[in-house]
């Protein structure tokens, strides 16, 4: 809301304060300011003159005039100027040399074409009112020559443009500003809606409402004889142009200004192109309408409409019907204000996407009380400076309105803010905000207004004023209280909270798990959620794979990715692909997120319940059950050197086995040892993919990513991945560590090199020796992995160092032995390994 | 008995000795490296040198001038055993000092073998606000990001009109009509909390949140919010403020100013702002004149958040009576927070990914 200071000193006496004053003092009271634009305080030494005399000159490309202009010195100036449009005898604004006009443009004598021009004429947007203005401004024929053009035409002001909540639609006007700066300043507020339009003869026009839930209040009046060829004066354009709005027609510009002023919109028909009795209903199937920006809509059922004899007419409060539009005929006008329904106004604006200045302030709340002296104040400026006559007599049609009563004890204000207020405070601020307050009430009876029900000693029943439909709840009023009082001055205290149990064992593992990650060289990144059907292609799923089955968004940012990731590596591998474009060979990334798995059997849609009480557990479930399960995962994707290569010697590639250990670093911090088994599941290399599990849980995968998915996302060759759904292996953390005591005997060390077949998992055997070796094994370690002719063809040579201690003695040959013995028979056993060399 | 041969022993004089002495002592002093040492302490030191040998003569003299020689000869001794240890400790460290000189590298070589890491400073500012008011008493709620409608609107008192509710701002999951929508705040965990847990409830919420916004400089459709909630018997609004009044000293520093302004939230009323006084220019540059201030774009004062008293409409849908509880609510931006506190221009830094970006903030924020 744009709000020129010059409307606003109209109705309320302020003080001599600067514009940011004013807005420092409105934002507190809760209208924040956006914008200070000041007006004319560059402009100077512009004045009111008299042309003389008019000498056209010839010989230039366009008409050139060298004019004699009486400006009140001593002698006349002359000034050429390049405008047609006046005549010897018309008072003009003249801007002497040393004039300094709009944007710091001075104005100085000068020999132009071939004359001196000692001055300037100047039109409308040379003094910065108008937008571009085709000749010079002529004033009216008794403007006092020699007077200030600035202070003549009120050119200097400041618009403060405020930033209006939703909730208080009254503030979208002069008036409702006017009356929150007067309270903030403490000074009288002259409501500009205090006015008496005369007592009424009959209707203006027939009307009625046929659906009293979508309009309580319309009426109607009529101007006839109004002159179409009369225009806006200058100060109307000036008003409106400052508040934001263009200036088209007097009779657009006056319902414009009156909305503007007052806060109520306004519509205009050409009394002409009405038939029959208007009629305010919602549409009827099939219904359709041509609007002023000339898009014939579709009506919905619930639409509401002005109708007439014809059919529709106008959409309401949000854009009137084409065919009843004043025209530049028009001369017969019929003016209506309504107050419409405020969510029937919401829901049709939101249907047609048409937000206009009327369908914003009807939306939030328009003062019932304000129609009959709007159209009042409407018809009296058209007729004033349109020429017309207004036709005695006014359309009111209205449906009852109960009006809201809010009870509630006088200390609640002060309950509410932590400071306590005196009854007389709480009762002046109610009655500032136009509160009509009374001692004594009851809490309500039944419904939602008695669970909100707030009593106490000194209880008070007030009755919000006609412009503030937003006051219902007893917290509604405490914070008229509060915020008239002042936010500032509350006081600040700190509650003592309960003491806490901190952060929840799953919250300190995703912690543990991002920093884990970090500390091993990964960089994490937070992709949107989205994916398409192309990435579930990229990533080479199969038909039937449960990760195609996603959740599709009625209206996804883009067409490309309508889905919620079922799996976190989409995102991953495309901010893989942007950092390699960007120059970045080595990329390790690592993302922790919910991924979105749908059940097929679960119901389409959760039900939106009821608000006046807390839903059954039956009803909270039936919500539950329709969302889609949202386990939290983590992935990580590498790509190029791990280690890097430089003056130390060569690097190490990226690969699938830093992938398997990027997902061990992650159940580490999970208290979970992983086992490996080898898998074929994509999205990766079918030969080095291997599925990873807690005891017998698969939690996730690591490896390769398959050629086709490297092909498919651009990636850098043999990328690597892992993906683990963290929420599964949180409940299989061992729990907390249990420490055996340290043995100080010493360790007997012994190596076995073993061949196996070169298909045989590694895991297996050790997973054989480890069993084998019992008790006394304290650990393991394979140390080389070696496939030449020495292991025979089709095997491998695994080559390990077995750790024995025993907690209690130290060892003898012979036990060490015998432990080494039976670790290698049961490999033998189940393996099929042998000792090399054996 | 004996009879004694009273005999001169020559090497027991004690010119002699201080002979014998001084040319141990020149000798180790002589020495030029470890290995001539060796060779000095076997000539004066050993059990073959002219002290030792002048020692065995101890026997030959008479009781009474056995005491007197056995004397210098042990100062004589003591000054040798002195000098070998000194001029080796000398030489040892001569030594050390040549051959380590000789293993030394150059330092400056630099370093980067092993990759480097970082979280994202959406995460750990996330963590930080929420250890904030974990140290505050507070526990940590969530709840799902793909939400029934009525968490994320109706039991929050956001009518079924309310603008935020068109597909103009919200996600919504299949259709407009399945109750399910991307949720567009972590204000749901609220209702979440209250029907969860038990009362008095003091719980945080950060979280990832959704609105069809496209993304640009300062817009994205994906960021993140923390959200808090107190509800217990007796809370006010100074509560409200003195709780973030706490936190802005934690987030800021001590000293930081803040303020309130009335401000609209269905959720809330009543309602408010909180401001932040810009911690860079401290207001100054609000003033016409003074240099003009990036971080709070020269208006003194940086919008940080909304908060208010918990809207009673919420607590009833909650089951909880706003007679007896009353409490408060806040949320702010953390893609807004790290913006100004890290001095982030471009929104789209946040969410590309790009390593640079993410690389210098490490392990914190």
């Amino acid at each position: 809301m744009k709000v020129p200071l010059s409307w606003l000193r109209e109705y309320v006496d302020l003080p001599a304060v600067t514009a940011h004053e004013v807005a420092d003092a409105l934002t507190r009271a809760g209208l924040k300011l956006e914008a200070i634009t000041s007006y004319g305080h560059d402009i100077k030494n512009v004045v009111v003159g008299e042309v003389l005399s008019i000498e056209e000159l010839s010989g230039f490309k366009k008409p050139i005039r060298h004019c004699q202009v009486e400006v009140g010195e001593a002698a006349p100036r002359e000034i050429v100027c390049g405008a047609t449009n006046f005549q010897a005898g018309d008072r003009v604004p003249v801007a002497l040399p040393g004039a300094v006009l709009p944007g710091g443009f001075e104005i100085a004598s000068r020999k132009t074409y071939g004359r001196l021009s000692d001055g300037m004429i100047c039109s409308e947007a040379e003094l910065g009112v108008a937008e571009s203005s085709p000749g010079i401004l002529v004033l009216s024929p008794g403007t006092p020559i020699g007077v200030d053009v600035v202070e003549l035409l009120g050119l200097r002001d400041d618009v403060i443009e405020l930033e209006i909540t939703p909730d208080v639609g009254y503030a979208l006007s002069v008036r409702g500003v006017a009356r929150e700066a007067a309270t903030a300043f403490g000074v009288p507020f002259r409501d500009p809606a205090d006015i008496t339009p005369p007592d009424g003869s009959g209707p203006a026009h027939p009307a009625s409402i046929a659906d009293p839930s979508a309009c309580d209040r319309f009426v109607l009046r009529e101007v006839r004889g109004f002159d179409p060829a009369a225009e806006s004066p200058l100060w109307l354009r000036v008003r409106l142009a400052r508040a934001g709005v263009r200036p088209v027609s007097l009779a657009v510009d006056v319902t414009n200004y009156v909305m503007l002023e007052l806060g109520q919109p306004l519509h205009a028909f050409d009394a002409a192109t009405l038939t029959g009795e208007i009629v305010v209903r919602r549409a009827e199937p099939g219904e359709t309408l041509e609007t002023l920006d000339h898009v014939v809509r579709a009506l919905h059922p619930e639409d509401v409409l002005i109708t007439d004899g014809s059919g529709v007419i106008s959409m309401a409060g949000t854009m009137g019907g084409l065919k009843t539009e004043i025209s530049g005929e028009t001369t017969d006008i019929v003016i209506e204000a309504a107050h419409f329904s405020p969510s029937g106004v919401a829901r049709m604006s939101r249907r047609h996407n048409l937000v206009s200045e009327a369908s914003k302030r009807f939306e939030r709340g328009v003062d019932r009380e304000l129609p009959l002296y709007a159209s009042w104040k409407a018809a009296r400026l058209l007729a004033e400076l349109g020429g017309g006559t207004i036709q005695p007599g006014v359309t009111h049609a209205e449906a009852e309105v109960e009006p809201v009563r809010v009870a509630m004890p006088s200390g609640h204000p002060g309950r509410v803010a932590g400071i306590p207020y005196d009854r007389e405070t709480v009762v002046r601020r109610l009655e500032q905000v136009g509160c009509t307050v009374q001692a004594g009430g009851a809490a309500p009876a039944g419904g939602i207004a008695a669970r909100l029900a707030v009593t106490g000693d000194d209880m008070l029943t007030v009755t919000p004023p006609s412009w503030r439909p937003d006051l219902t709840d007893p917290n509604d009023l405490a914070e008229e209280v509060i915020r008239l009082e002042g936010y500032e001055k509350l006081p600040s205290v700190l509650p003592a909270a309960p003491a806490g149990a901190g952060l929840t064992e799953g919250q300190r593992l995703r912690r543990r798990v991002g920093r884990a990650l970090a500390g091993a060289g990964y960089v994490e990144v937070l992709a949107y959620p989205f994916m398409g059907e192309r990435d579930l292609d990229a990533l080479q799923l199969p038909a039937g794979d449960e990760r195609r089955l996603a959740v599709r968004l009625a209206n996804p940012l883009s067409e490309d990715e309508p889905l919620m990731r079922t799996t976190l590596l989409p995102g991953l591998l495309r901010t893989l692909v942007r950092n390699a474009g960007r120059g970045f060979a080595d990329l390790t990334l690592f993302e922790t997120g919910l991924v979105y798995r749908p059940d097929r059997d679960a119901p389409a849609t959760a039900p939106v319940l009821g608000v006046d009480r807390r839903p059954t557990a039956e009803e909270l479930a039936s919500i539950e059950s329709a969302l889609p399960a949202q386990p939290v995962r983590v992935a990580a994707v590498l790509a190029g050197e791990f280690e890097r290569s430089g003056w130390w010697g060569g690097g190490r590639t990226a690969s699938w086995a830093d992938a398997i250990e990027a997902a061990r670093v992650v159940a580490r911090e999970a208290g979970v040892e992983l086992s490996v088994r080898a898998d074929r599941h994509e999205p990766w290399h079918p030969g080095r993919c291997a599925a990873l599990y807690a005891g017998d849980v698969l939690v996730g995968h690591a490896g390769e990513l398959h050629p086709r998915v490297i092909e498919a996302y651009g990636l850098p060759p043999r990328t690597a991945a892992m993906e683990l759904e963290l929420t599964r292996l949180e409940p299989l953390s061992a729990g907390p560590v249990q420490v055996s005591s340290i043995s100080a005997y010493p360790v007997a060390t012994q190596d076995v090199a073993l061949v196996v077949a070169s298909a045989t998992p590694v895991a297996e055997v050790e997973a054989a020796l480890r069993e084998g070796a019992g008790d006394l094994l304290e650990s393991i370690r394979l140390f080389d992995v070696y496939t030449g002719a020495q292991a025979g063809e089709g095997n491998k040579s695994l080559a390990y160092t077995l750790r024995f201690r025993a907690a209690d003695r130290t060892l003898t040959a012979e036990e060490t032995t015998a432990a080494r013995d039976a670790a290698v028979a049961l490999a033998a056993e189940r393996t099929g390994a042998r000792l090399r060399g054996a | 008995m004996s009879n004694y041969d009273p005999v001169e022993v020559t090497p027991l004089h004690a010119d002699e000795l201080a002979r014998m002495r001084d040319d141990a002592l020149d000798a180790i002093k002589a020495a030029r490296d470890l290995d001539e040492l060796k060779q000095v302490r076997l000539a004066h030191a050993g059990d073959r040198s002219p002290i030792a040998l002048a020692n065995r003569e101890i026997g030959a003299l008479p009781p009474a001038a056995r005491a007197d020689a056995g004397k210098r000869i042990g100062g004589a001794r003591k000054a040798v055993a002195e000098a070998l240890a000194e001029r080796q400790a000398q030489l040892e460290a001569e030594r050390d000092e040549r051959v380590l000189v000789e293993e030394t590298v150059d330092v400056t070589l630099p370093w980067d073998r092993a990759p480097r890491g970082a979280r994202h400073p959406l995460t750990t500012l996330q963590e930080r606000v929420a250890d904030a008011f974990v140290a505050m008493g507070y526990e940590v709620a969530e709840g799902p990001e793909l939400e029934g409608e009525w968490f994320n609107f109706d039991a929050l008192n956001i009518s079924p009109d309310h603008p935020a509710r068109s597909e103009h701002d919200t996600f919504f999951v299949e259709s407009v009509e399945s109750g399910k929508v991307l949720r567009t705040q972590t204000s749901p965990v609220q209702i979440r909390a209250l029907l969860g847990r038990s009362l008095p409830v003091y719980v945080v919420s950060p979280g990832k949140v959704f609105r069809t916004d496209e993304l640009d400089a300062t817009h994205t459709p994906v960021f993140h919010q923390v959200e808090g909630l107190a509800i217990d018997e007796g809370l006010t609004m100074a509560h409200l403020k003195g709780t973030l009044d706490r936190f802005a000293e934690v987030m800021f520093g001590e000293g930081i100013t803040t303020r309130f302004r009335p401000n609209y939230f269905p959720f809330t009323e009543p309602s408010a702002e909180m401001d932040l006084k810009c911690f860079v220019c401290r207001g100054a540059s609000a003033t016409p004149g003074n240099p003009p201030c990036r971080t709070c774009k020269s208006e003194g004062w940086i919008e940080w958040g909304g908060c208010g008293m918990v809207n009673p409409r919420v607590l009833v849908a909650c089951g909880v009576d706003p007679a007896r509880y009353s409490g408060f609510a806040f949320g702010m931006g953390i893609e807004r927070t790290l913006m100004f506190r890290h001095n982030v221009e471009d929104m789209r830094d946040m969410v590309e990914g790009d390593v640079r970006f993410t690389l210098p903030f490490g392990m914190e924020v």
